[in-house]
């Protein structure tokens, strides 16, 4: 016995086969096709729901990847009523219950970006074709999020970025399916500055290395007009090779140069190396134009700060979160991570966390999985208690507002997960900025897409 | 059968009704099912399995017949899929111009580097190609990202020119077809237990691959074919008879190039977006360890090659702890958590461990690869003598 | 002037890396004829040497500080290493400071095991394969090696810093003449430099003038005349892929202070020492050291921002362009024999 589904474009064809409906839906059928089986891409049949977690495996950022699989896992757990719940009691929106989502149970499937575009978007698609799954969550750089968003966008998927910090995530690539929490680079900048002006000086001269692909570009131009406009004079700008692990060559002439500062634009592995460098060199030892040199490094994870070690003493940067905040919904996501994992959790694994959440909830209010629908519930969307203090989901832009952290290298840590201290929270109104901002200019949101 | 002898007519054959049937043979275990996970039957990788094998089936061309290491085979890959999405970009959304554009522009792109490189041999003209790849690649992640759209990848936009294709009103991007035919559409079959996806795309891709297959045959059985073989065999011989060898293994590296520029233009046509990793040098060692893991000289071994080798990374990539528990939920809790532990570290994220593994188990002791292998098992349950047939020539692993 | 000066001095720095990793690779093929694609899986698991010393002699016991709360809030338990408390902080600490150049004495003998065992129970059976199968199953090696140990030890660079002695830099500058901090160099990477000189060198004479060294080299020539001799070639042959193996070991470990080591640092110098070696010329031992040298020059100088402002993106590409334009001028690189790996 068999029955046959058709696309749209033959279902028009054939006409009578409308009715039949009983197999799983796949992707990237025609509309009317779809309607029976709720009219967006991979509905939830039965009694549970699938998330798609793609994150990298393997590769250089493999170890971010397996910190933001864990806390996936823990929001899935939180959300199924296991565990205690989680950022679920301190959430603003009462809407989730710990009865899975809309009553369905929650189940997950992973994927391994390998932190490449290409490889992002076919493990996600292996999510949606074969596994059903009606979000994908995850990643940490900003070319597999705007891959990925694209992907989401076509396939009628919601798409919850994890660490992606490019404005051009929720600039120029914005998509209406993809939402980010993660803060970007124009907030790097914004925050830091007035930190930066007040630690140092008003009349500073900076150096920028800069990685020489998009993310690092926009980080550098947010960093240079942001210190710029409280007064500091940008020396140079220079672009350092992605491949490159030696930056001895990039950083011997900053000495000579005049600066007084070097900004290391640069994330991962590169960072790590880079900053490691500048010390070796003995910058921080040194003073030029009678002023201690100083490092700043505009976006800080605790993974690289482990891995540059006593490097980061004392350089300042910027973060999404961090465990140290001393709010309700940060002590109520340390505590269930830190009793299950044993550590605490990076802020690539809180964004995770809070955005499985936000999506669930989403989904709750809308009360539908329809990717048009969760889209509505999450835009303009306020809430509280994930960590974050007060937040927006702005409509314009599907970008979160919310506070900053500058933190800073701790200079005499206690423990292996103080290595960072935090500095000042940078209030939301300081680094919120205009939905037709020059920097993220020329993309619009489209329209929702259901899929199907 | 088309200027075929039988034998390759029968093996042609063979691959096209098992290609064909793909998304059937591919989804052997009933949807929903434990084993559900193991299925390979799913649009995307479907595709990637017949692309891979365009890709790999025209390495094995040069590297196969002239013994020609090219590691830098991924940048005509690359440049065919940027050609490809530049032309979604900017003339139609039509599939058939962009995959015509890049096999052109993948085929100039290697005559320029086959030229400069075959003036060299050995592990020489190796790292001729690697470094032309890692150029390419460095800039296009780069310095060229105004064409390259560097780390993102170049993609379709809503403002994009389009000049062939009518204005759109939607706010959503337009999907890439074959003369209206959606490449994404794709038709569910429901069959008992069984569930099967049979989508355009891939449809198009495995008509393009058994094509790929074909010319490659012809060219394997060609006086051309004999000729590159003579090149691996013994070159300086051949350029003591006065011939000169250098258009013979110019042409094959062309040849090899127009195909990994098809295959690049097949990815983008699949999926639209074109990214820098496709030029790096490890992409250039997939196809080489696809090639050889399959058996590189061999007609089938390629496909089987690329097969495996994507299939390992997209499906077995998913096995994470979580489903090792399912497993072996069966066993008592202590007992569970000790066998997922031990053999944790080869699935899941270890699955590049798992494939490091048999690709020296396979290097070690199979050395004309898994067809090699399929042979030897083969001649095991026939029981014949080993030496009474003469050794097809085609069939002889790489030397 | 002083910019000049400064990019050799960082050429001379990462042409020591280049020369250290490219010299056992060349010695392994002019040896053993077999082209080792495992050579950066050595370089890396020699870094981890380093690592796993100084995890070793930082091995601590933990007390529980009441005073002070974790980030669970819990009593925080404070490590303390054994060796602190053994010899006490001063001299404990002051081992553990000094856990990199310690780890070269660690690393020789693992290394010099390792590689006996890669040549007794891998390459050994590659002599009659062809060179791709060589590369293929090294290369096999490689992926298998680096995978062991980011299950081990993680994907996360692993800070190894220098002994505080060597922290800082140095004011060659002022030695020449020319204003403080003009040109500075960091006092580990003089050391570097200077450390792999002194292998260099000593690797030189080690086949220059001892016994064992001239027959290797006989061997190299001609293996076939010096096995009719009665000489067991072989198996000095696979002395020599353990000291190959030595080389690239403890040039990794001296190597960690300058980046972090990772799981995959292996491979990032891997496709950068071939280069090297087949610029070069394969087999050839002061060509190994010579094109090492030269392409950390002009890589350094490429960085330069003049040069850059001339040529955007140059230095992402100069040590191909450069291993091109010598293939293509000089067929075997600079230093190679006729009839190597043309085959």
């Amino acid at each position: 016995m068999s029955k046959l589904h058709f696309t749209r474009r033959r279902l028009i064809g054939t006409g009578a086969m409308a009715g039949a409906g009983l197999a799983m839906p796949t992707i990237f059928t025609g509309a009317s096709w779809a309607q029976s089986q709720g009219g967006f891409t991979n509905a939830p049949t039965g009694g549970t729901v699938t998330l798609g977690f793609n994150v990298p495996q393997t590769g250089p950022y493999a170890d971010e990847g397996k910190d933001e699989l864990l806390a996936q896992q823990l929001a899935v757990e939180h959300l199924n009523g296991q565990g205690d719940g989680g950022c679920l009691n301190t959430f603003s929106s009462k809407a989730l219950k710990g009865n899975g989502i809309l009553g369905k149970k929650v189940q997950f499937v992973t994927g391994d970006t390998q932190t490449k575009s290409d490889a992002a978007r076919a493990a996600a698609k292996s999510m949606i074709e074969k596994d059903g799954a009606v979000m994908i969550n995850g990643g940490s750089s900003s070319g597999v999020a705007v891959a990925v968003q694209g992907l989401c966008q076509e396939a009628g998927i919601i798409f919850m970025a994890g660490l992606t910090h490019s404005n051009d995530t929720t600039g120029k690539d914005k998509k209406a399916n993809g939402f980010r929490h993660f803060f970007n680079a124009y907030m790097s900048g914004a925050a830091l500055a007035p930190v930066l002006a007040n630690t140092y000086g008003k009349d500073r001269r900076a150096y920028h290395l800069t990685a020489d692909y998009t993310w690092g570009w926009t980080q550098q131009e947010s960093m240079v007009k942001a210190t710029e406009a409280v007064g500091w004079e940008t020396v140079n700008t220079v672009l350092t090779p992605l491949a490159a692990t030696d930056f001895s060559s990039y950083i011997a002439p900053v000495l000579n140069s005049g600066a007084d500062v070097l900004v290391l634009n640069h994330y991962g592995g590169n960072m790590v190396n880079s900053l490691t460098n500048a010390v070796q060199f003995g910058l921080l030892d040194k003073q030029v134009n009678g002023k201690d040199f100083a490092i700043v490094v505009p976006l800080y994870s605790e993974l690289m700060a482990n891995g540059a070690g006593e490097n980061i003493k004392g350089v300042l940067g910027s973060m999404n979160w961090n465990w140290q905040l001393q709010d309700e919904g940060t002590k109520a996501f340390v505590k269930s991570f830190g009793e299950k994992y044993g550590r605490p959790p990076s802020n690539s694994a809180q964004t995770c966390y809070a955005q499985v959440l936000l999506y669930a909830d989403a989904v709750e209010r809308a009360g539908t999985f329809n990717p048009c629908g969760v889209g509505e519930a999450l835009e303009g969307f306020e809430f509280d208690g994930l960590g974050n203090g007060k937040t927006l989901y702005r409509a314009d832009d599907h970008q979160c507002f919310k506070d900053v952290l500058v933190v800073r290298g701790n200079q005499n840590p206690t423990n292996p997960y103080d290595t960072l201290e935090i500095v000042e929270v940078t209030p939301v109104e300081q680094v919120t900025y205009a939905p037709d901002h020059p920097m993220f200019a020329g993309g619009e949101l489209g329209q929702c897409n259901p899929g199907a | 059968m088309f200027g075929l002898e039988k034998k390759d007519a029968a093996l042609l054959l063979i691959v096209a009704v098992v290609t064909l049937c793909a998304p059937i043979l591919l989804n052997p275990f009933p949807a929903g099912s434990e084993m559900a996970q193991f299925n390979a039957g799913y649009p995307d990788l479907m595709q990637r399995f017949a692309i891979y094998g365009i890709f790999a089936i025209g390495f094995n061309i040069l590297f196969g017949l002239t013994g020609y290491l090219s590691f830098g085979h991924a940048a005509f890959l690359g440049v065919g899929s940027y050609s490809a999405v530049w032309m979604f970009k900017l003339l139609s959304m039509n599939i058939i111009p962009g995959i015509i554009l890049s096999v052109i522009v993948a085929g100039l792109f290697s005559l320029v580097i086959g030229f400069i490189s075959l003036r060299r041999s050995g592990i020489y003209f190796s790292i001729l190609t690697l470094a032309f790849a890692q150029m390419s690649y460095n800039l296009a992640y780069s310095v060229l990202t105004p064409i390259t759209n560097g780390e993102t990848g170049l993609q379709l936009s809503l403002n994009d020119p389009r000049v062939l294709d009518a204005a759109r009103t939607t706010g959503s991007l337009p999907v890439t077809t074959l003369f209206g035919a959606e490449m994404r559409s794709a038709t569910s079959v429901q069959f008992g237990v069984w569930e099967w996806q049979f989508s355009t795309g891939f449809y198009v891709s495995a008509v393009l691959m058994l094509l790929a297959l074909y010319l490659a045959i012809r060219i394997f059985r060609s006086p051309f074919g004999i000729m590159l073989r003579a090149v691996k065999s013994n070159q300086n011989r051949m350029s003591y008879t006065g011939l000169n060898v250098r258009p013979y293994t110019l042409a094959a590296f062309v040849i090899s190039g127009m195909y990994a520029g098809l295959a690049g233009g097949l990815l983008a046509a699949m999926d639209p977006l074109a990214g820098a990793e496709r030029m790096q040098w490890t992409a250039s060692g997939e196809v080489v360890i696809m090639t050889i893991l399959g058996g590189a000289g061999t007609l089938l071994g390629p496909i089987i090659g690329a097969g495996f080798i994507k299939y390992f990374e997209n499906i077995f990539s998913k096995i994470n702890d979580n489903v090792l528990h399912d497993w072996f939920a069966f066993l008592p809790d202590g007992l569970n958590d000790f066998v997922v532990t031990v053999i944790a570290p080869f699935f899941g994220d270890g699955w590049n461990l798992t494939m490091g593994l048999m690709f020296m188990a396979v290097v070690i002791f199979l050395p004309g690869g898994l067809v090699d292998g399929a042979r030897r098992i083969g001649r095991l349950f026939r029981r014949k003598p080993a030496g009474a047939k003469r050794p097809d020539a085609a069939t002889k692993p790489a030397e | 002037m002083d910019a000049i000066i400064l990019q050799i001095l960082n050429g001379l720095d990462k042409g020591s890396a280049y020369a250290l990793i490219a010299l056992g690779l060349t010695l392994i093929f002019g040896t053993l004829g077999v082209v080792n694609f495992a050579h950066g899986a050595l370089f890396m698991i020699g870094a981890f040497c380093a690592v796993t010393l100084q995890k070793i002699l930082s091995a601590s016991y933990t007390v529980i500080d009441p005073s002070q709360t974790d980030f669970l809030g819990r009593p925080l338990e404070v490590s303390k290493p054994y060796l602190e408390a053994w010899l006490g902080p001063d001299l404990g600490g002051g081992i553990i400071e000094w856990s990199v150049p310690l780890a070269i004495l660690f690393a020789i003998p693992v290394m010099l095991i390792l590689g006996y065992v890669m040549e007794r129970g891998l390459i050994k059976h590659f002599y009659r394969r062809p060179h791709a199968d060589q590369i293929l199953v090294t290369f096999g090696l490689a992926i298998v090696l680096q995978e062991v140990i980011k299950h081990f030890f993680g994907a996360n660079p692993i800070p190894t810093p220098a002994p505080p002695a060597f922290a800082g830099s140095l004011d060659f500058g002022v030695w020449l003449g020319f204003d403080p901090n003009a040109i500075i160099y960091p006092y580990w990477r003089t050391v570097y430099f200077l450390f792999s000189l002194v292998i260099i060198g000593a690797v030189f004479s080690f086949l220059q003038f001892t016994t064992f060294g001239m027959v290797v080299r006989a061997g190299m020539a001609d293996r076939e005349t010096v096995g009719l001799l009665g000489i067991n070639i072989d198996r000095r042959f696979t002395i020599m892929f353990g000291i190959a193996a030595a080389v690239a070991g403890i040039a990794g470990v001296m190597y960690t202070p300058i980046n972090s080591p990772n799981y995959h640092m292996g491979m990032d110098f891997l496709v950068l020492s071939f280069v090297v070696v087949v610029v070069g010329g394969m087999g050839s031992l002061p060509g190994a050291v010579l094109a090492g040298f030269l392409l950390g020059i002009v890589e350094s100088f490429a960085s330069m921002n003049e040069v850059k402002n001339i040529l955007p993106g140059i230095d992402q590409i100069i040590i191909y362009l450069i291993a091109i334009a010598i293939l293509l001028t000089r067929p075997r690189g600079l230093m190679g024999r006729k009839g190597v790996m043309e085959e």
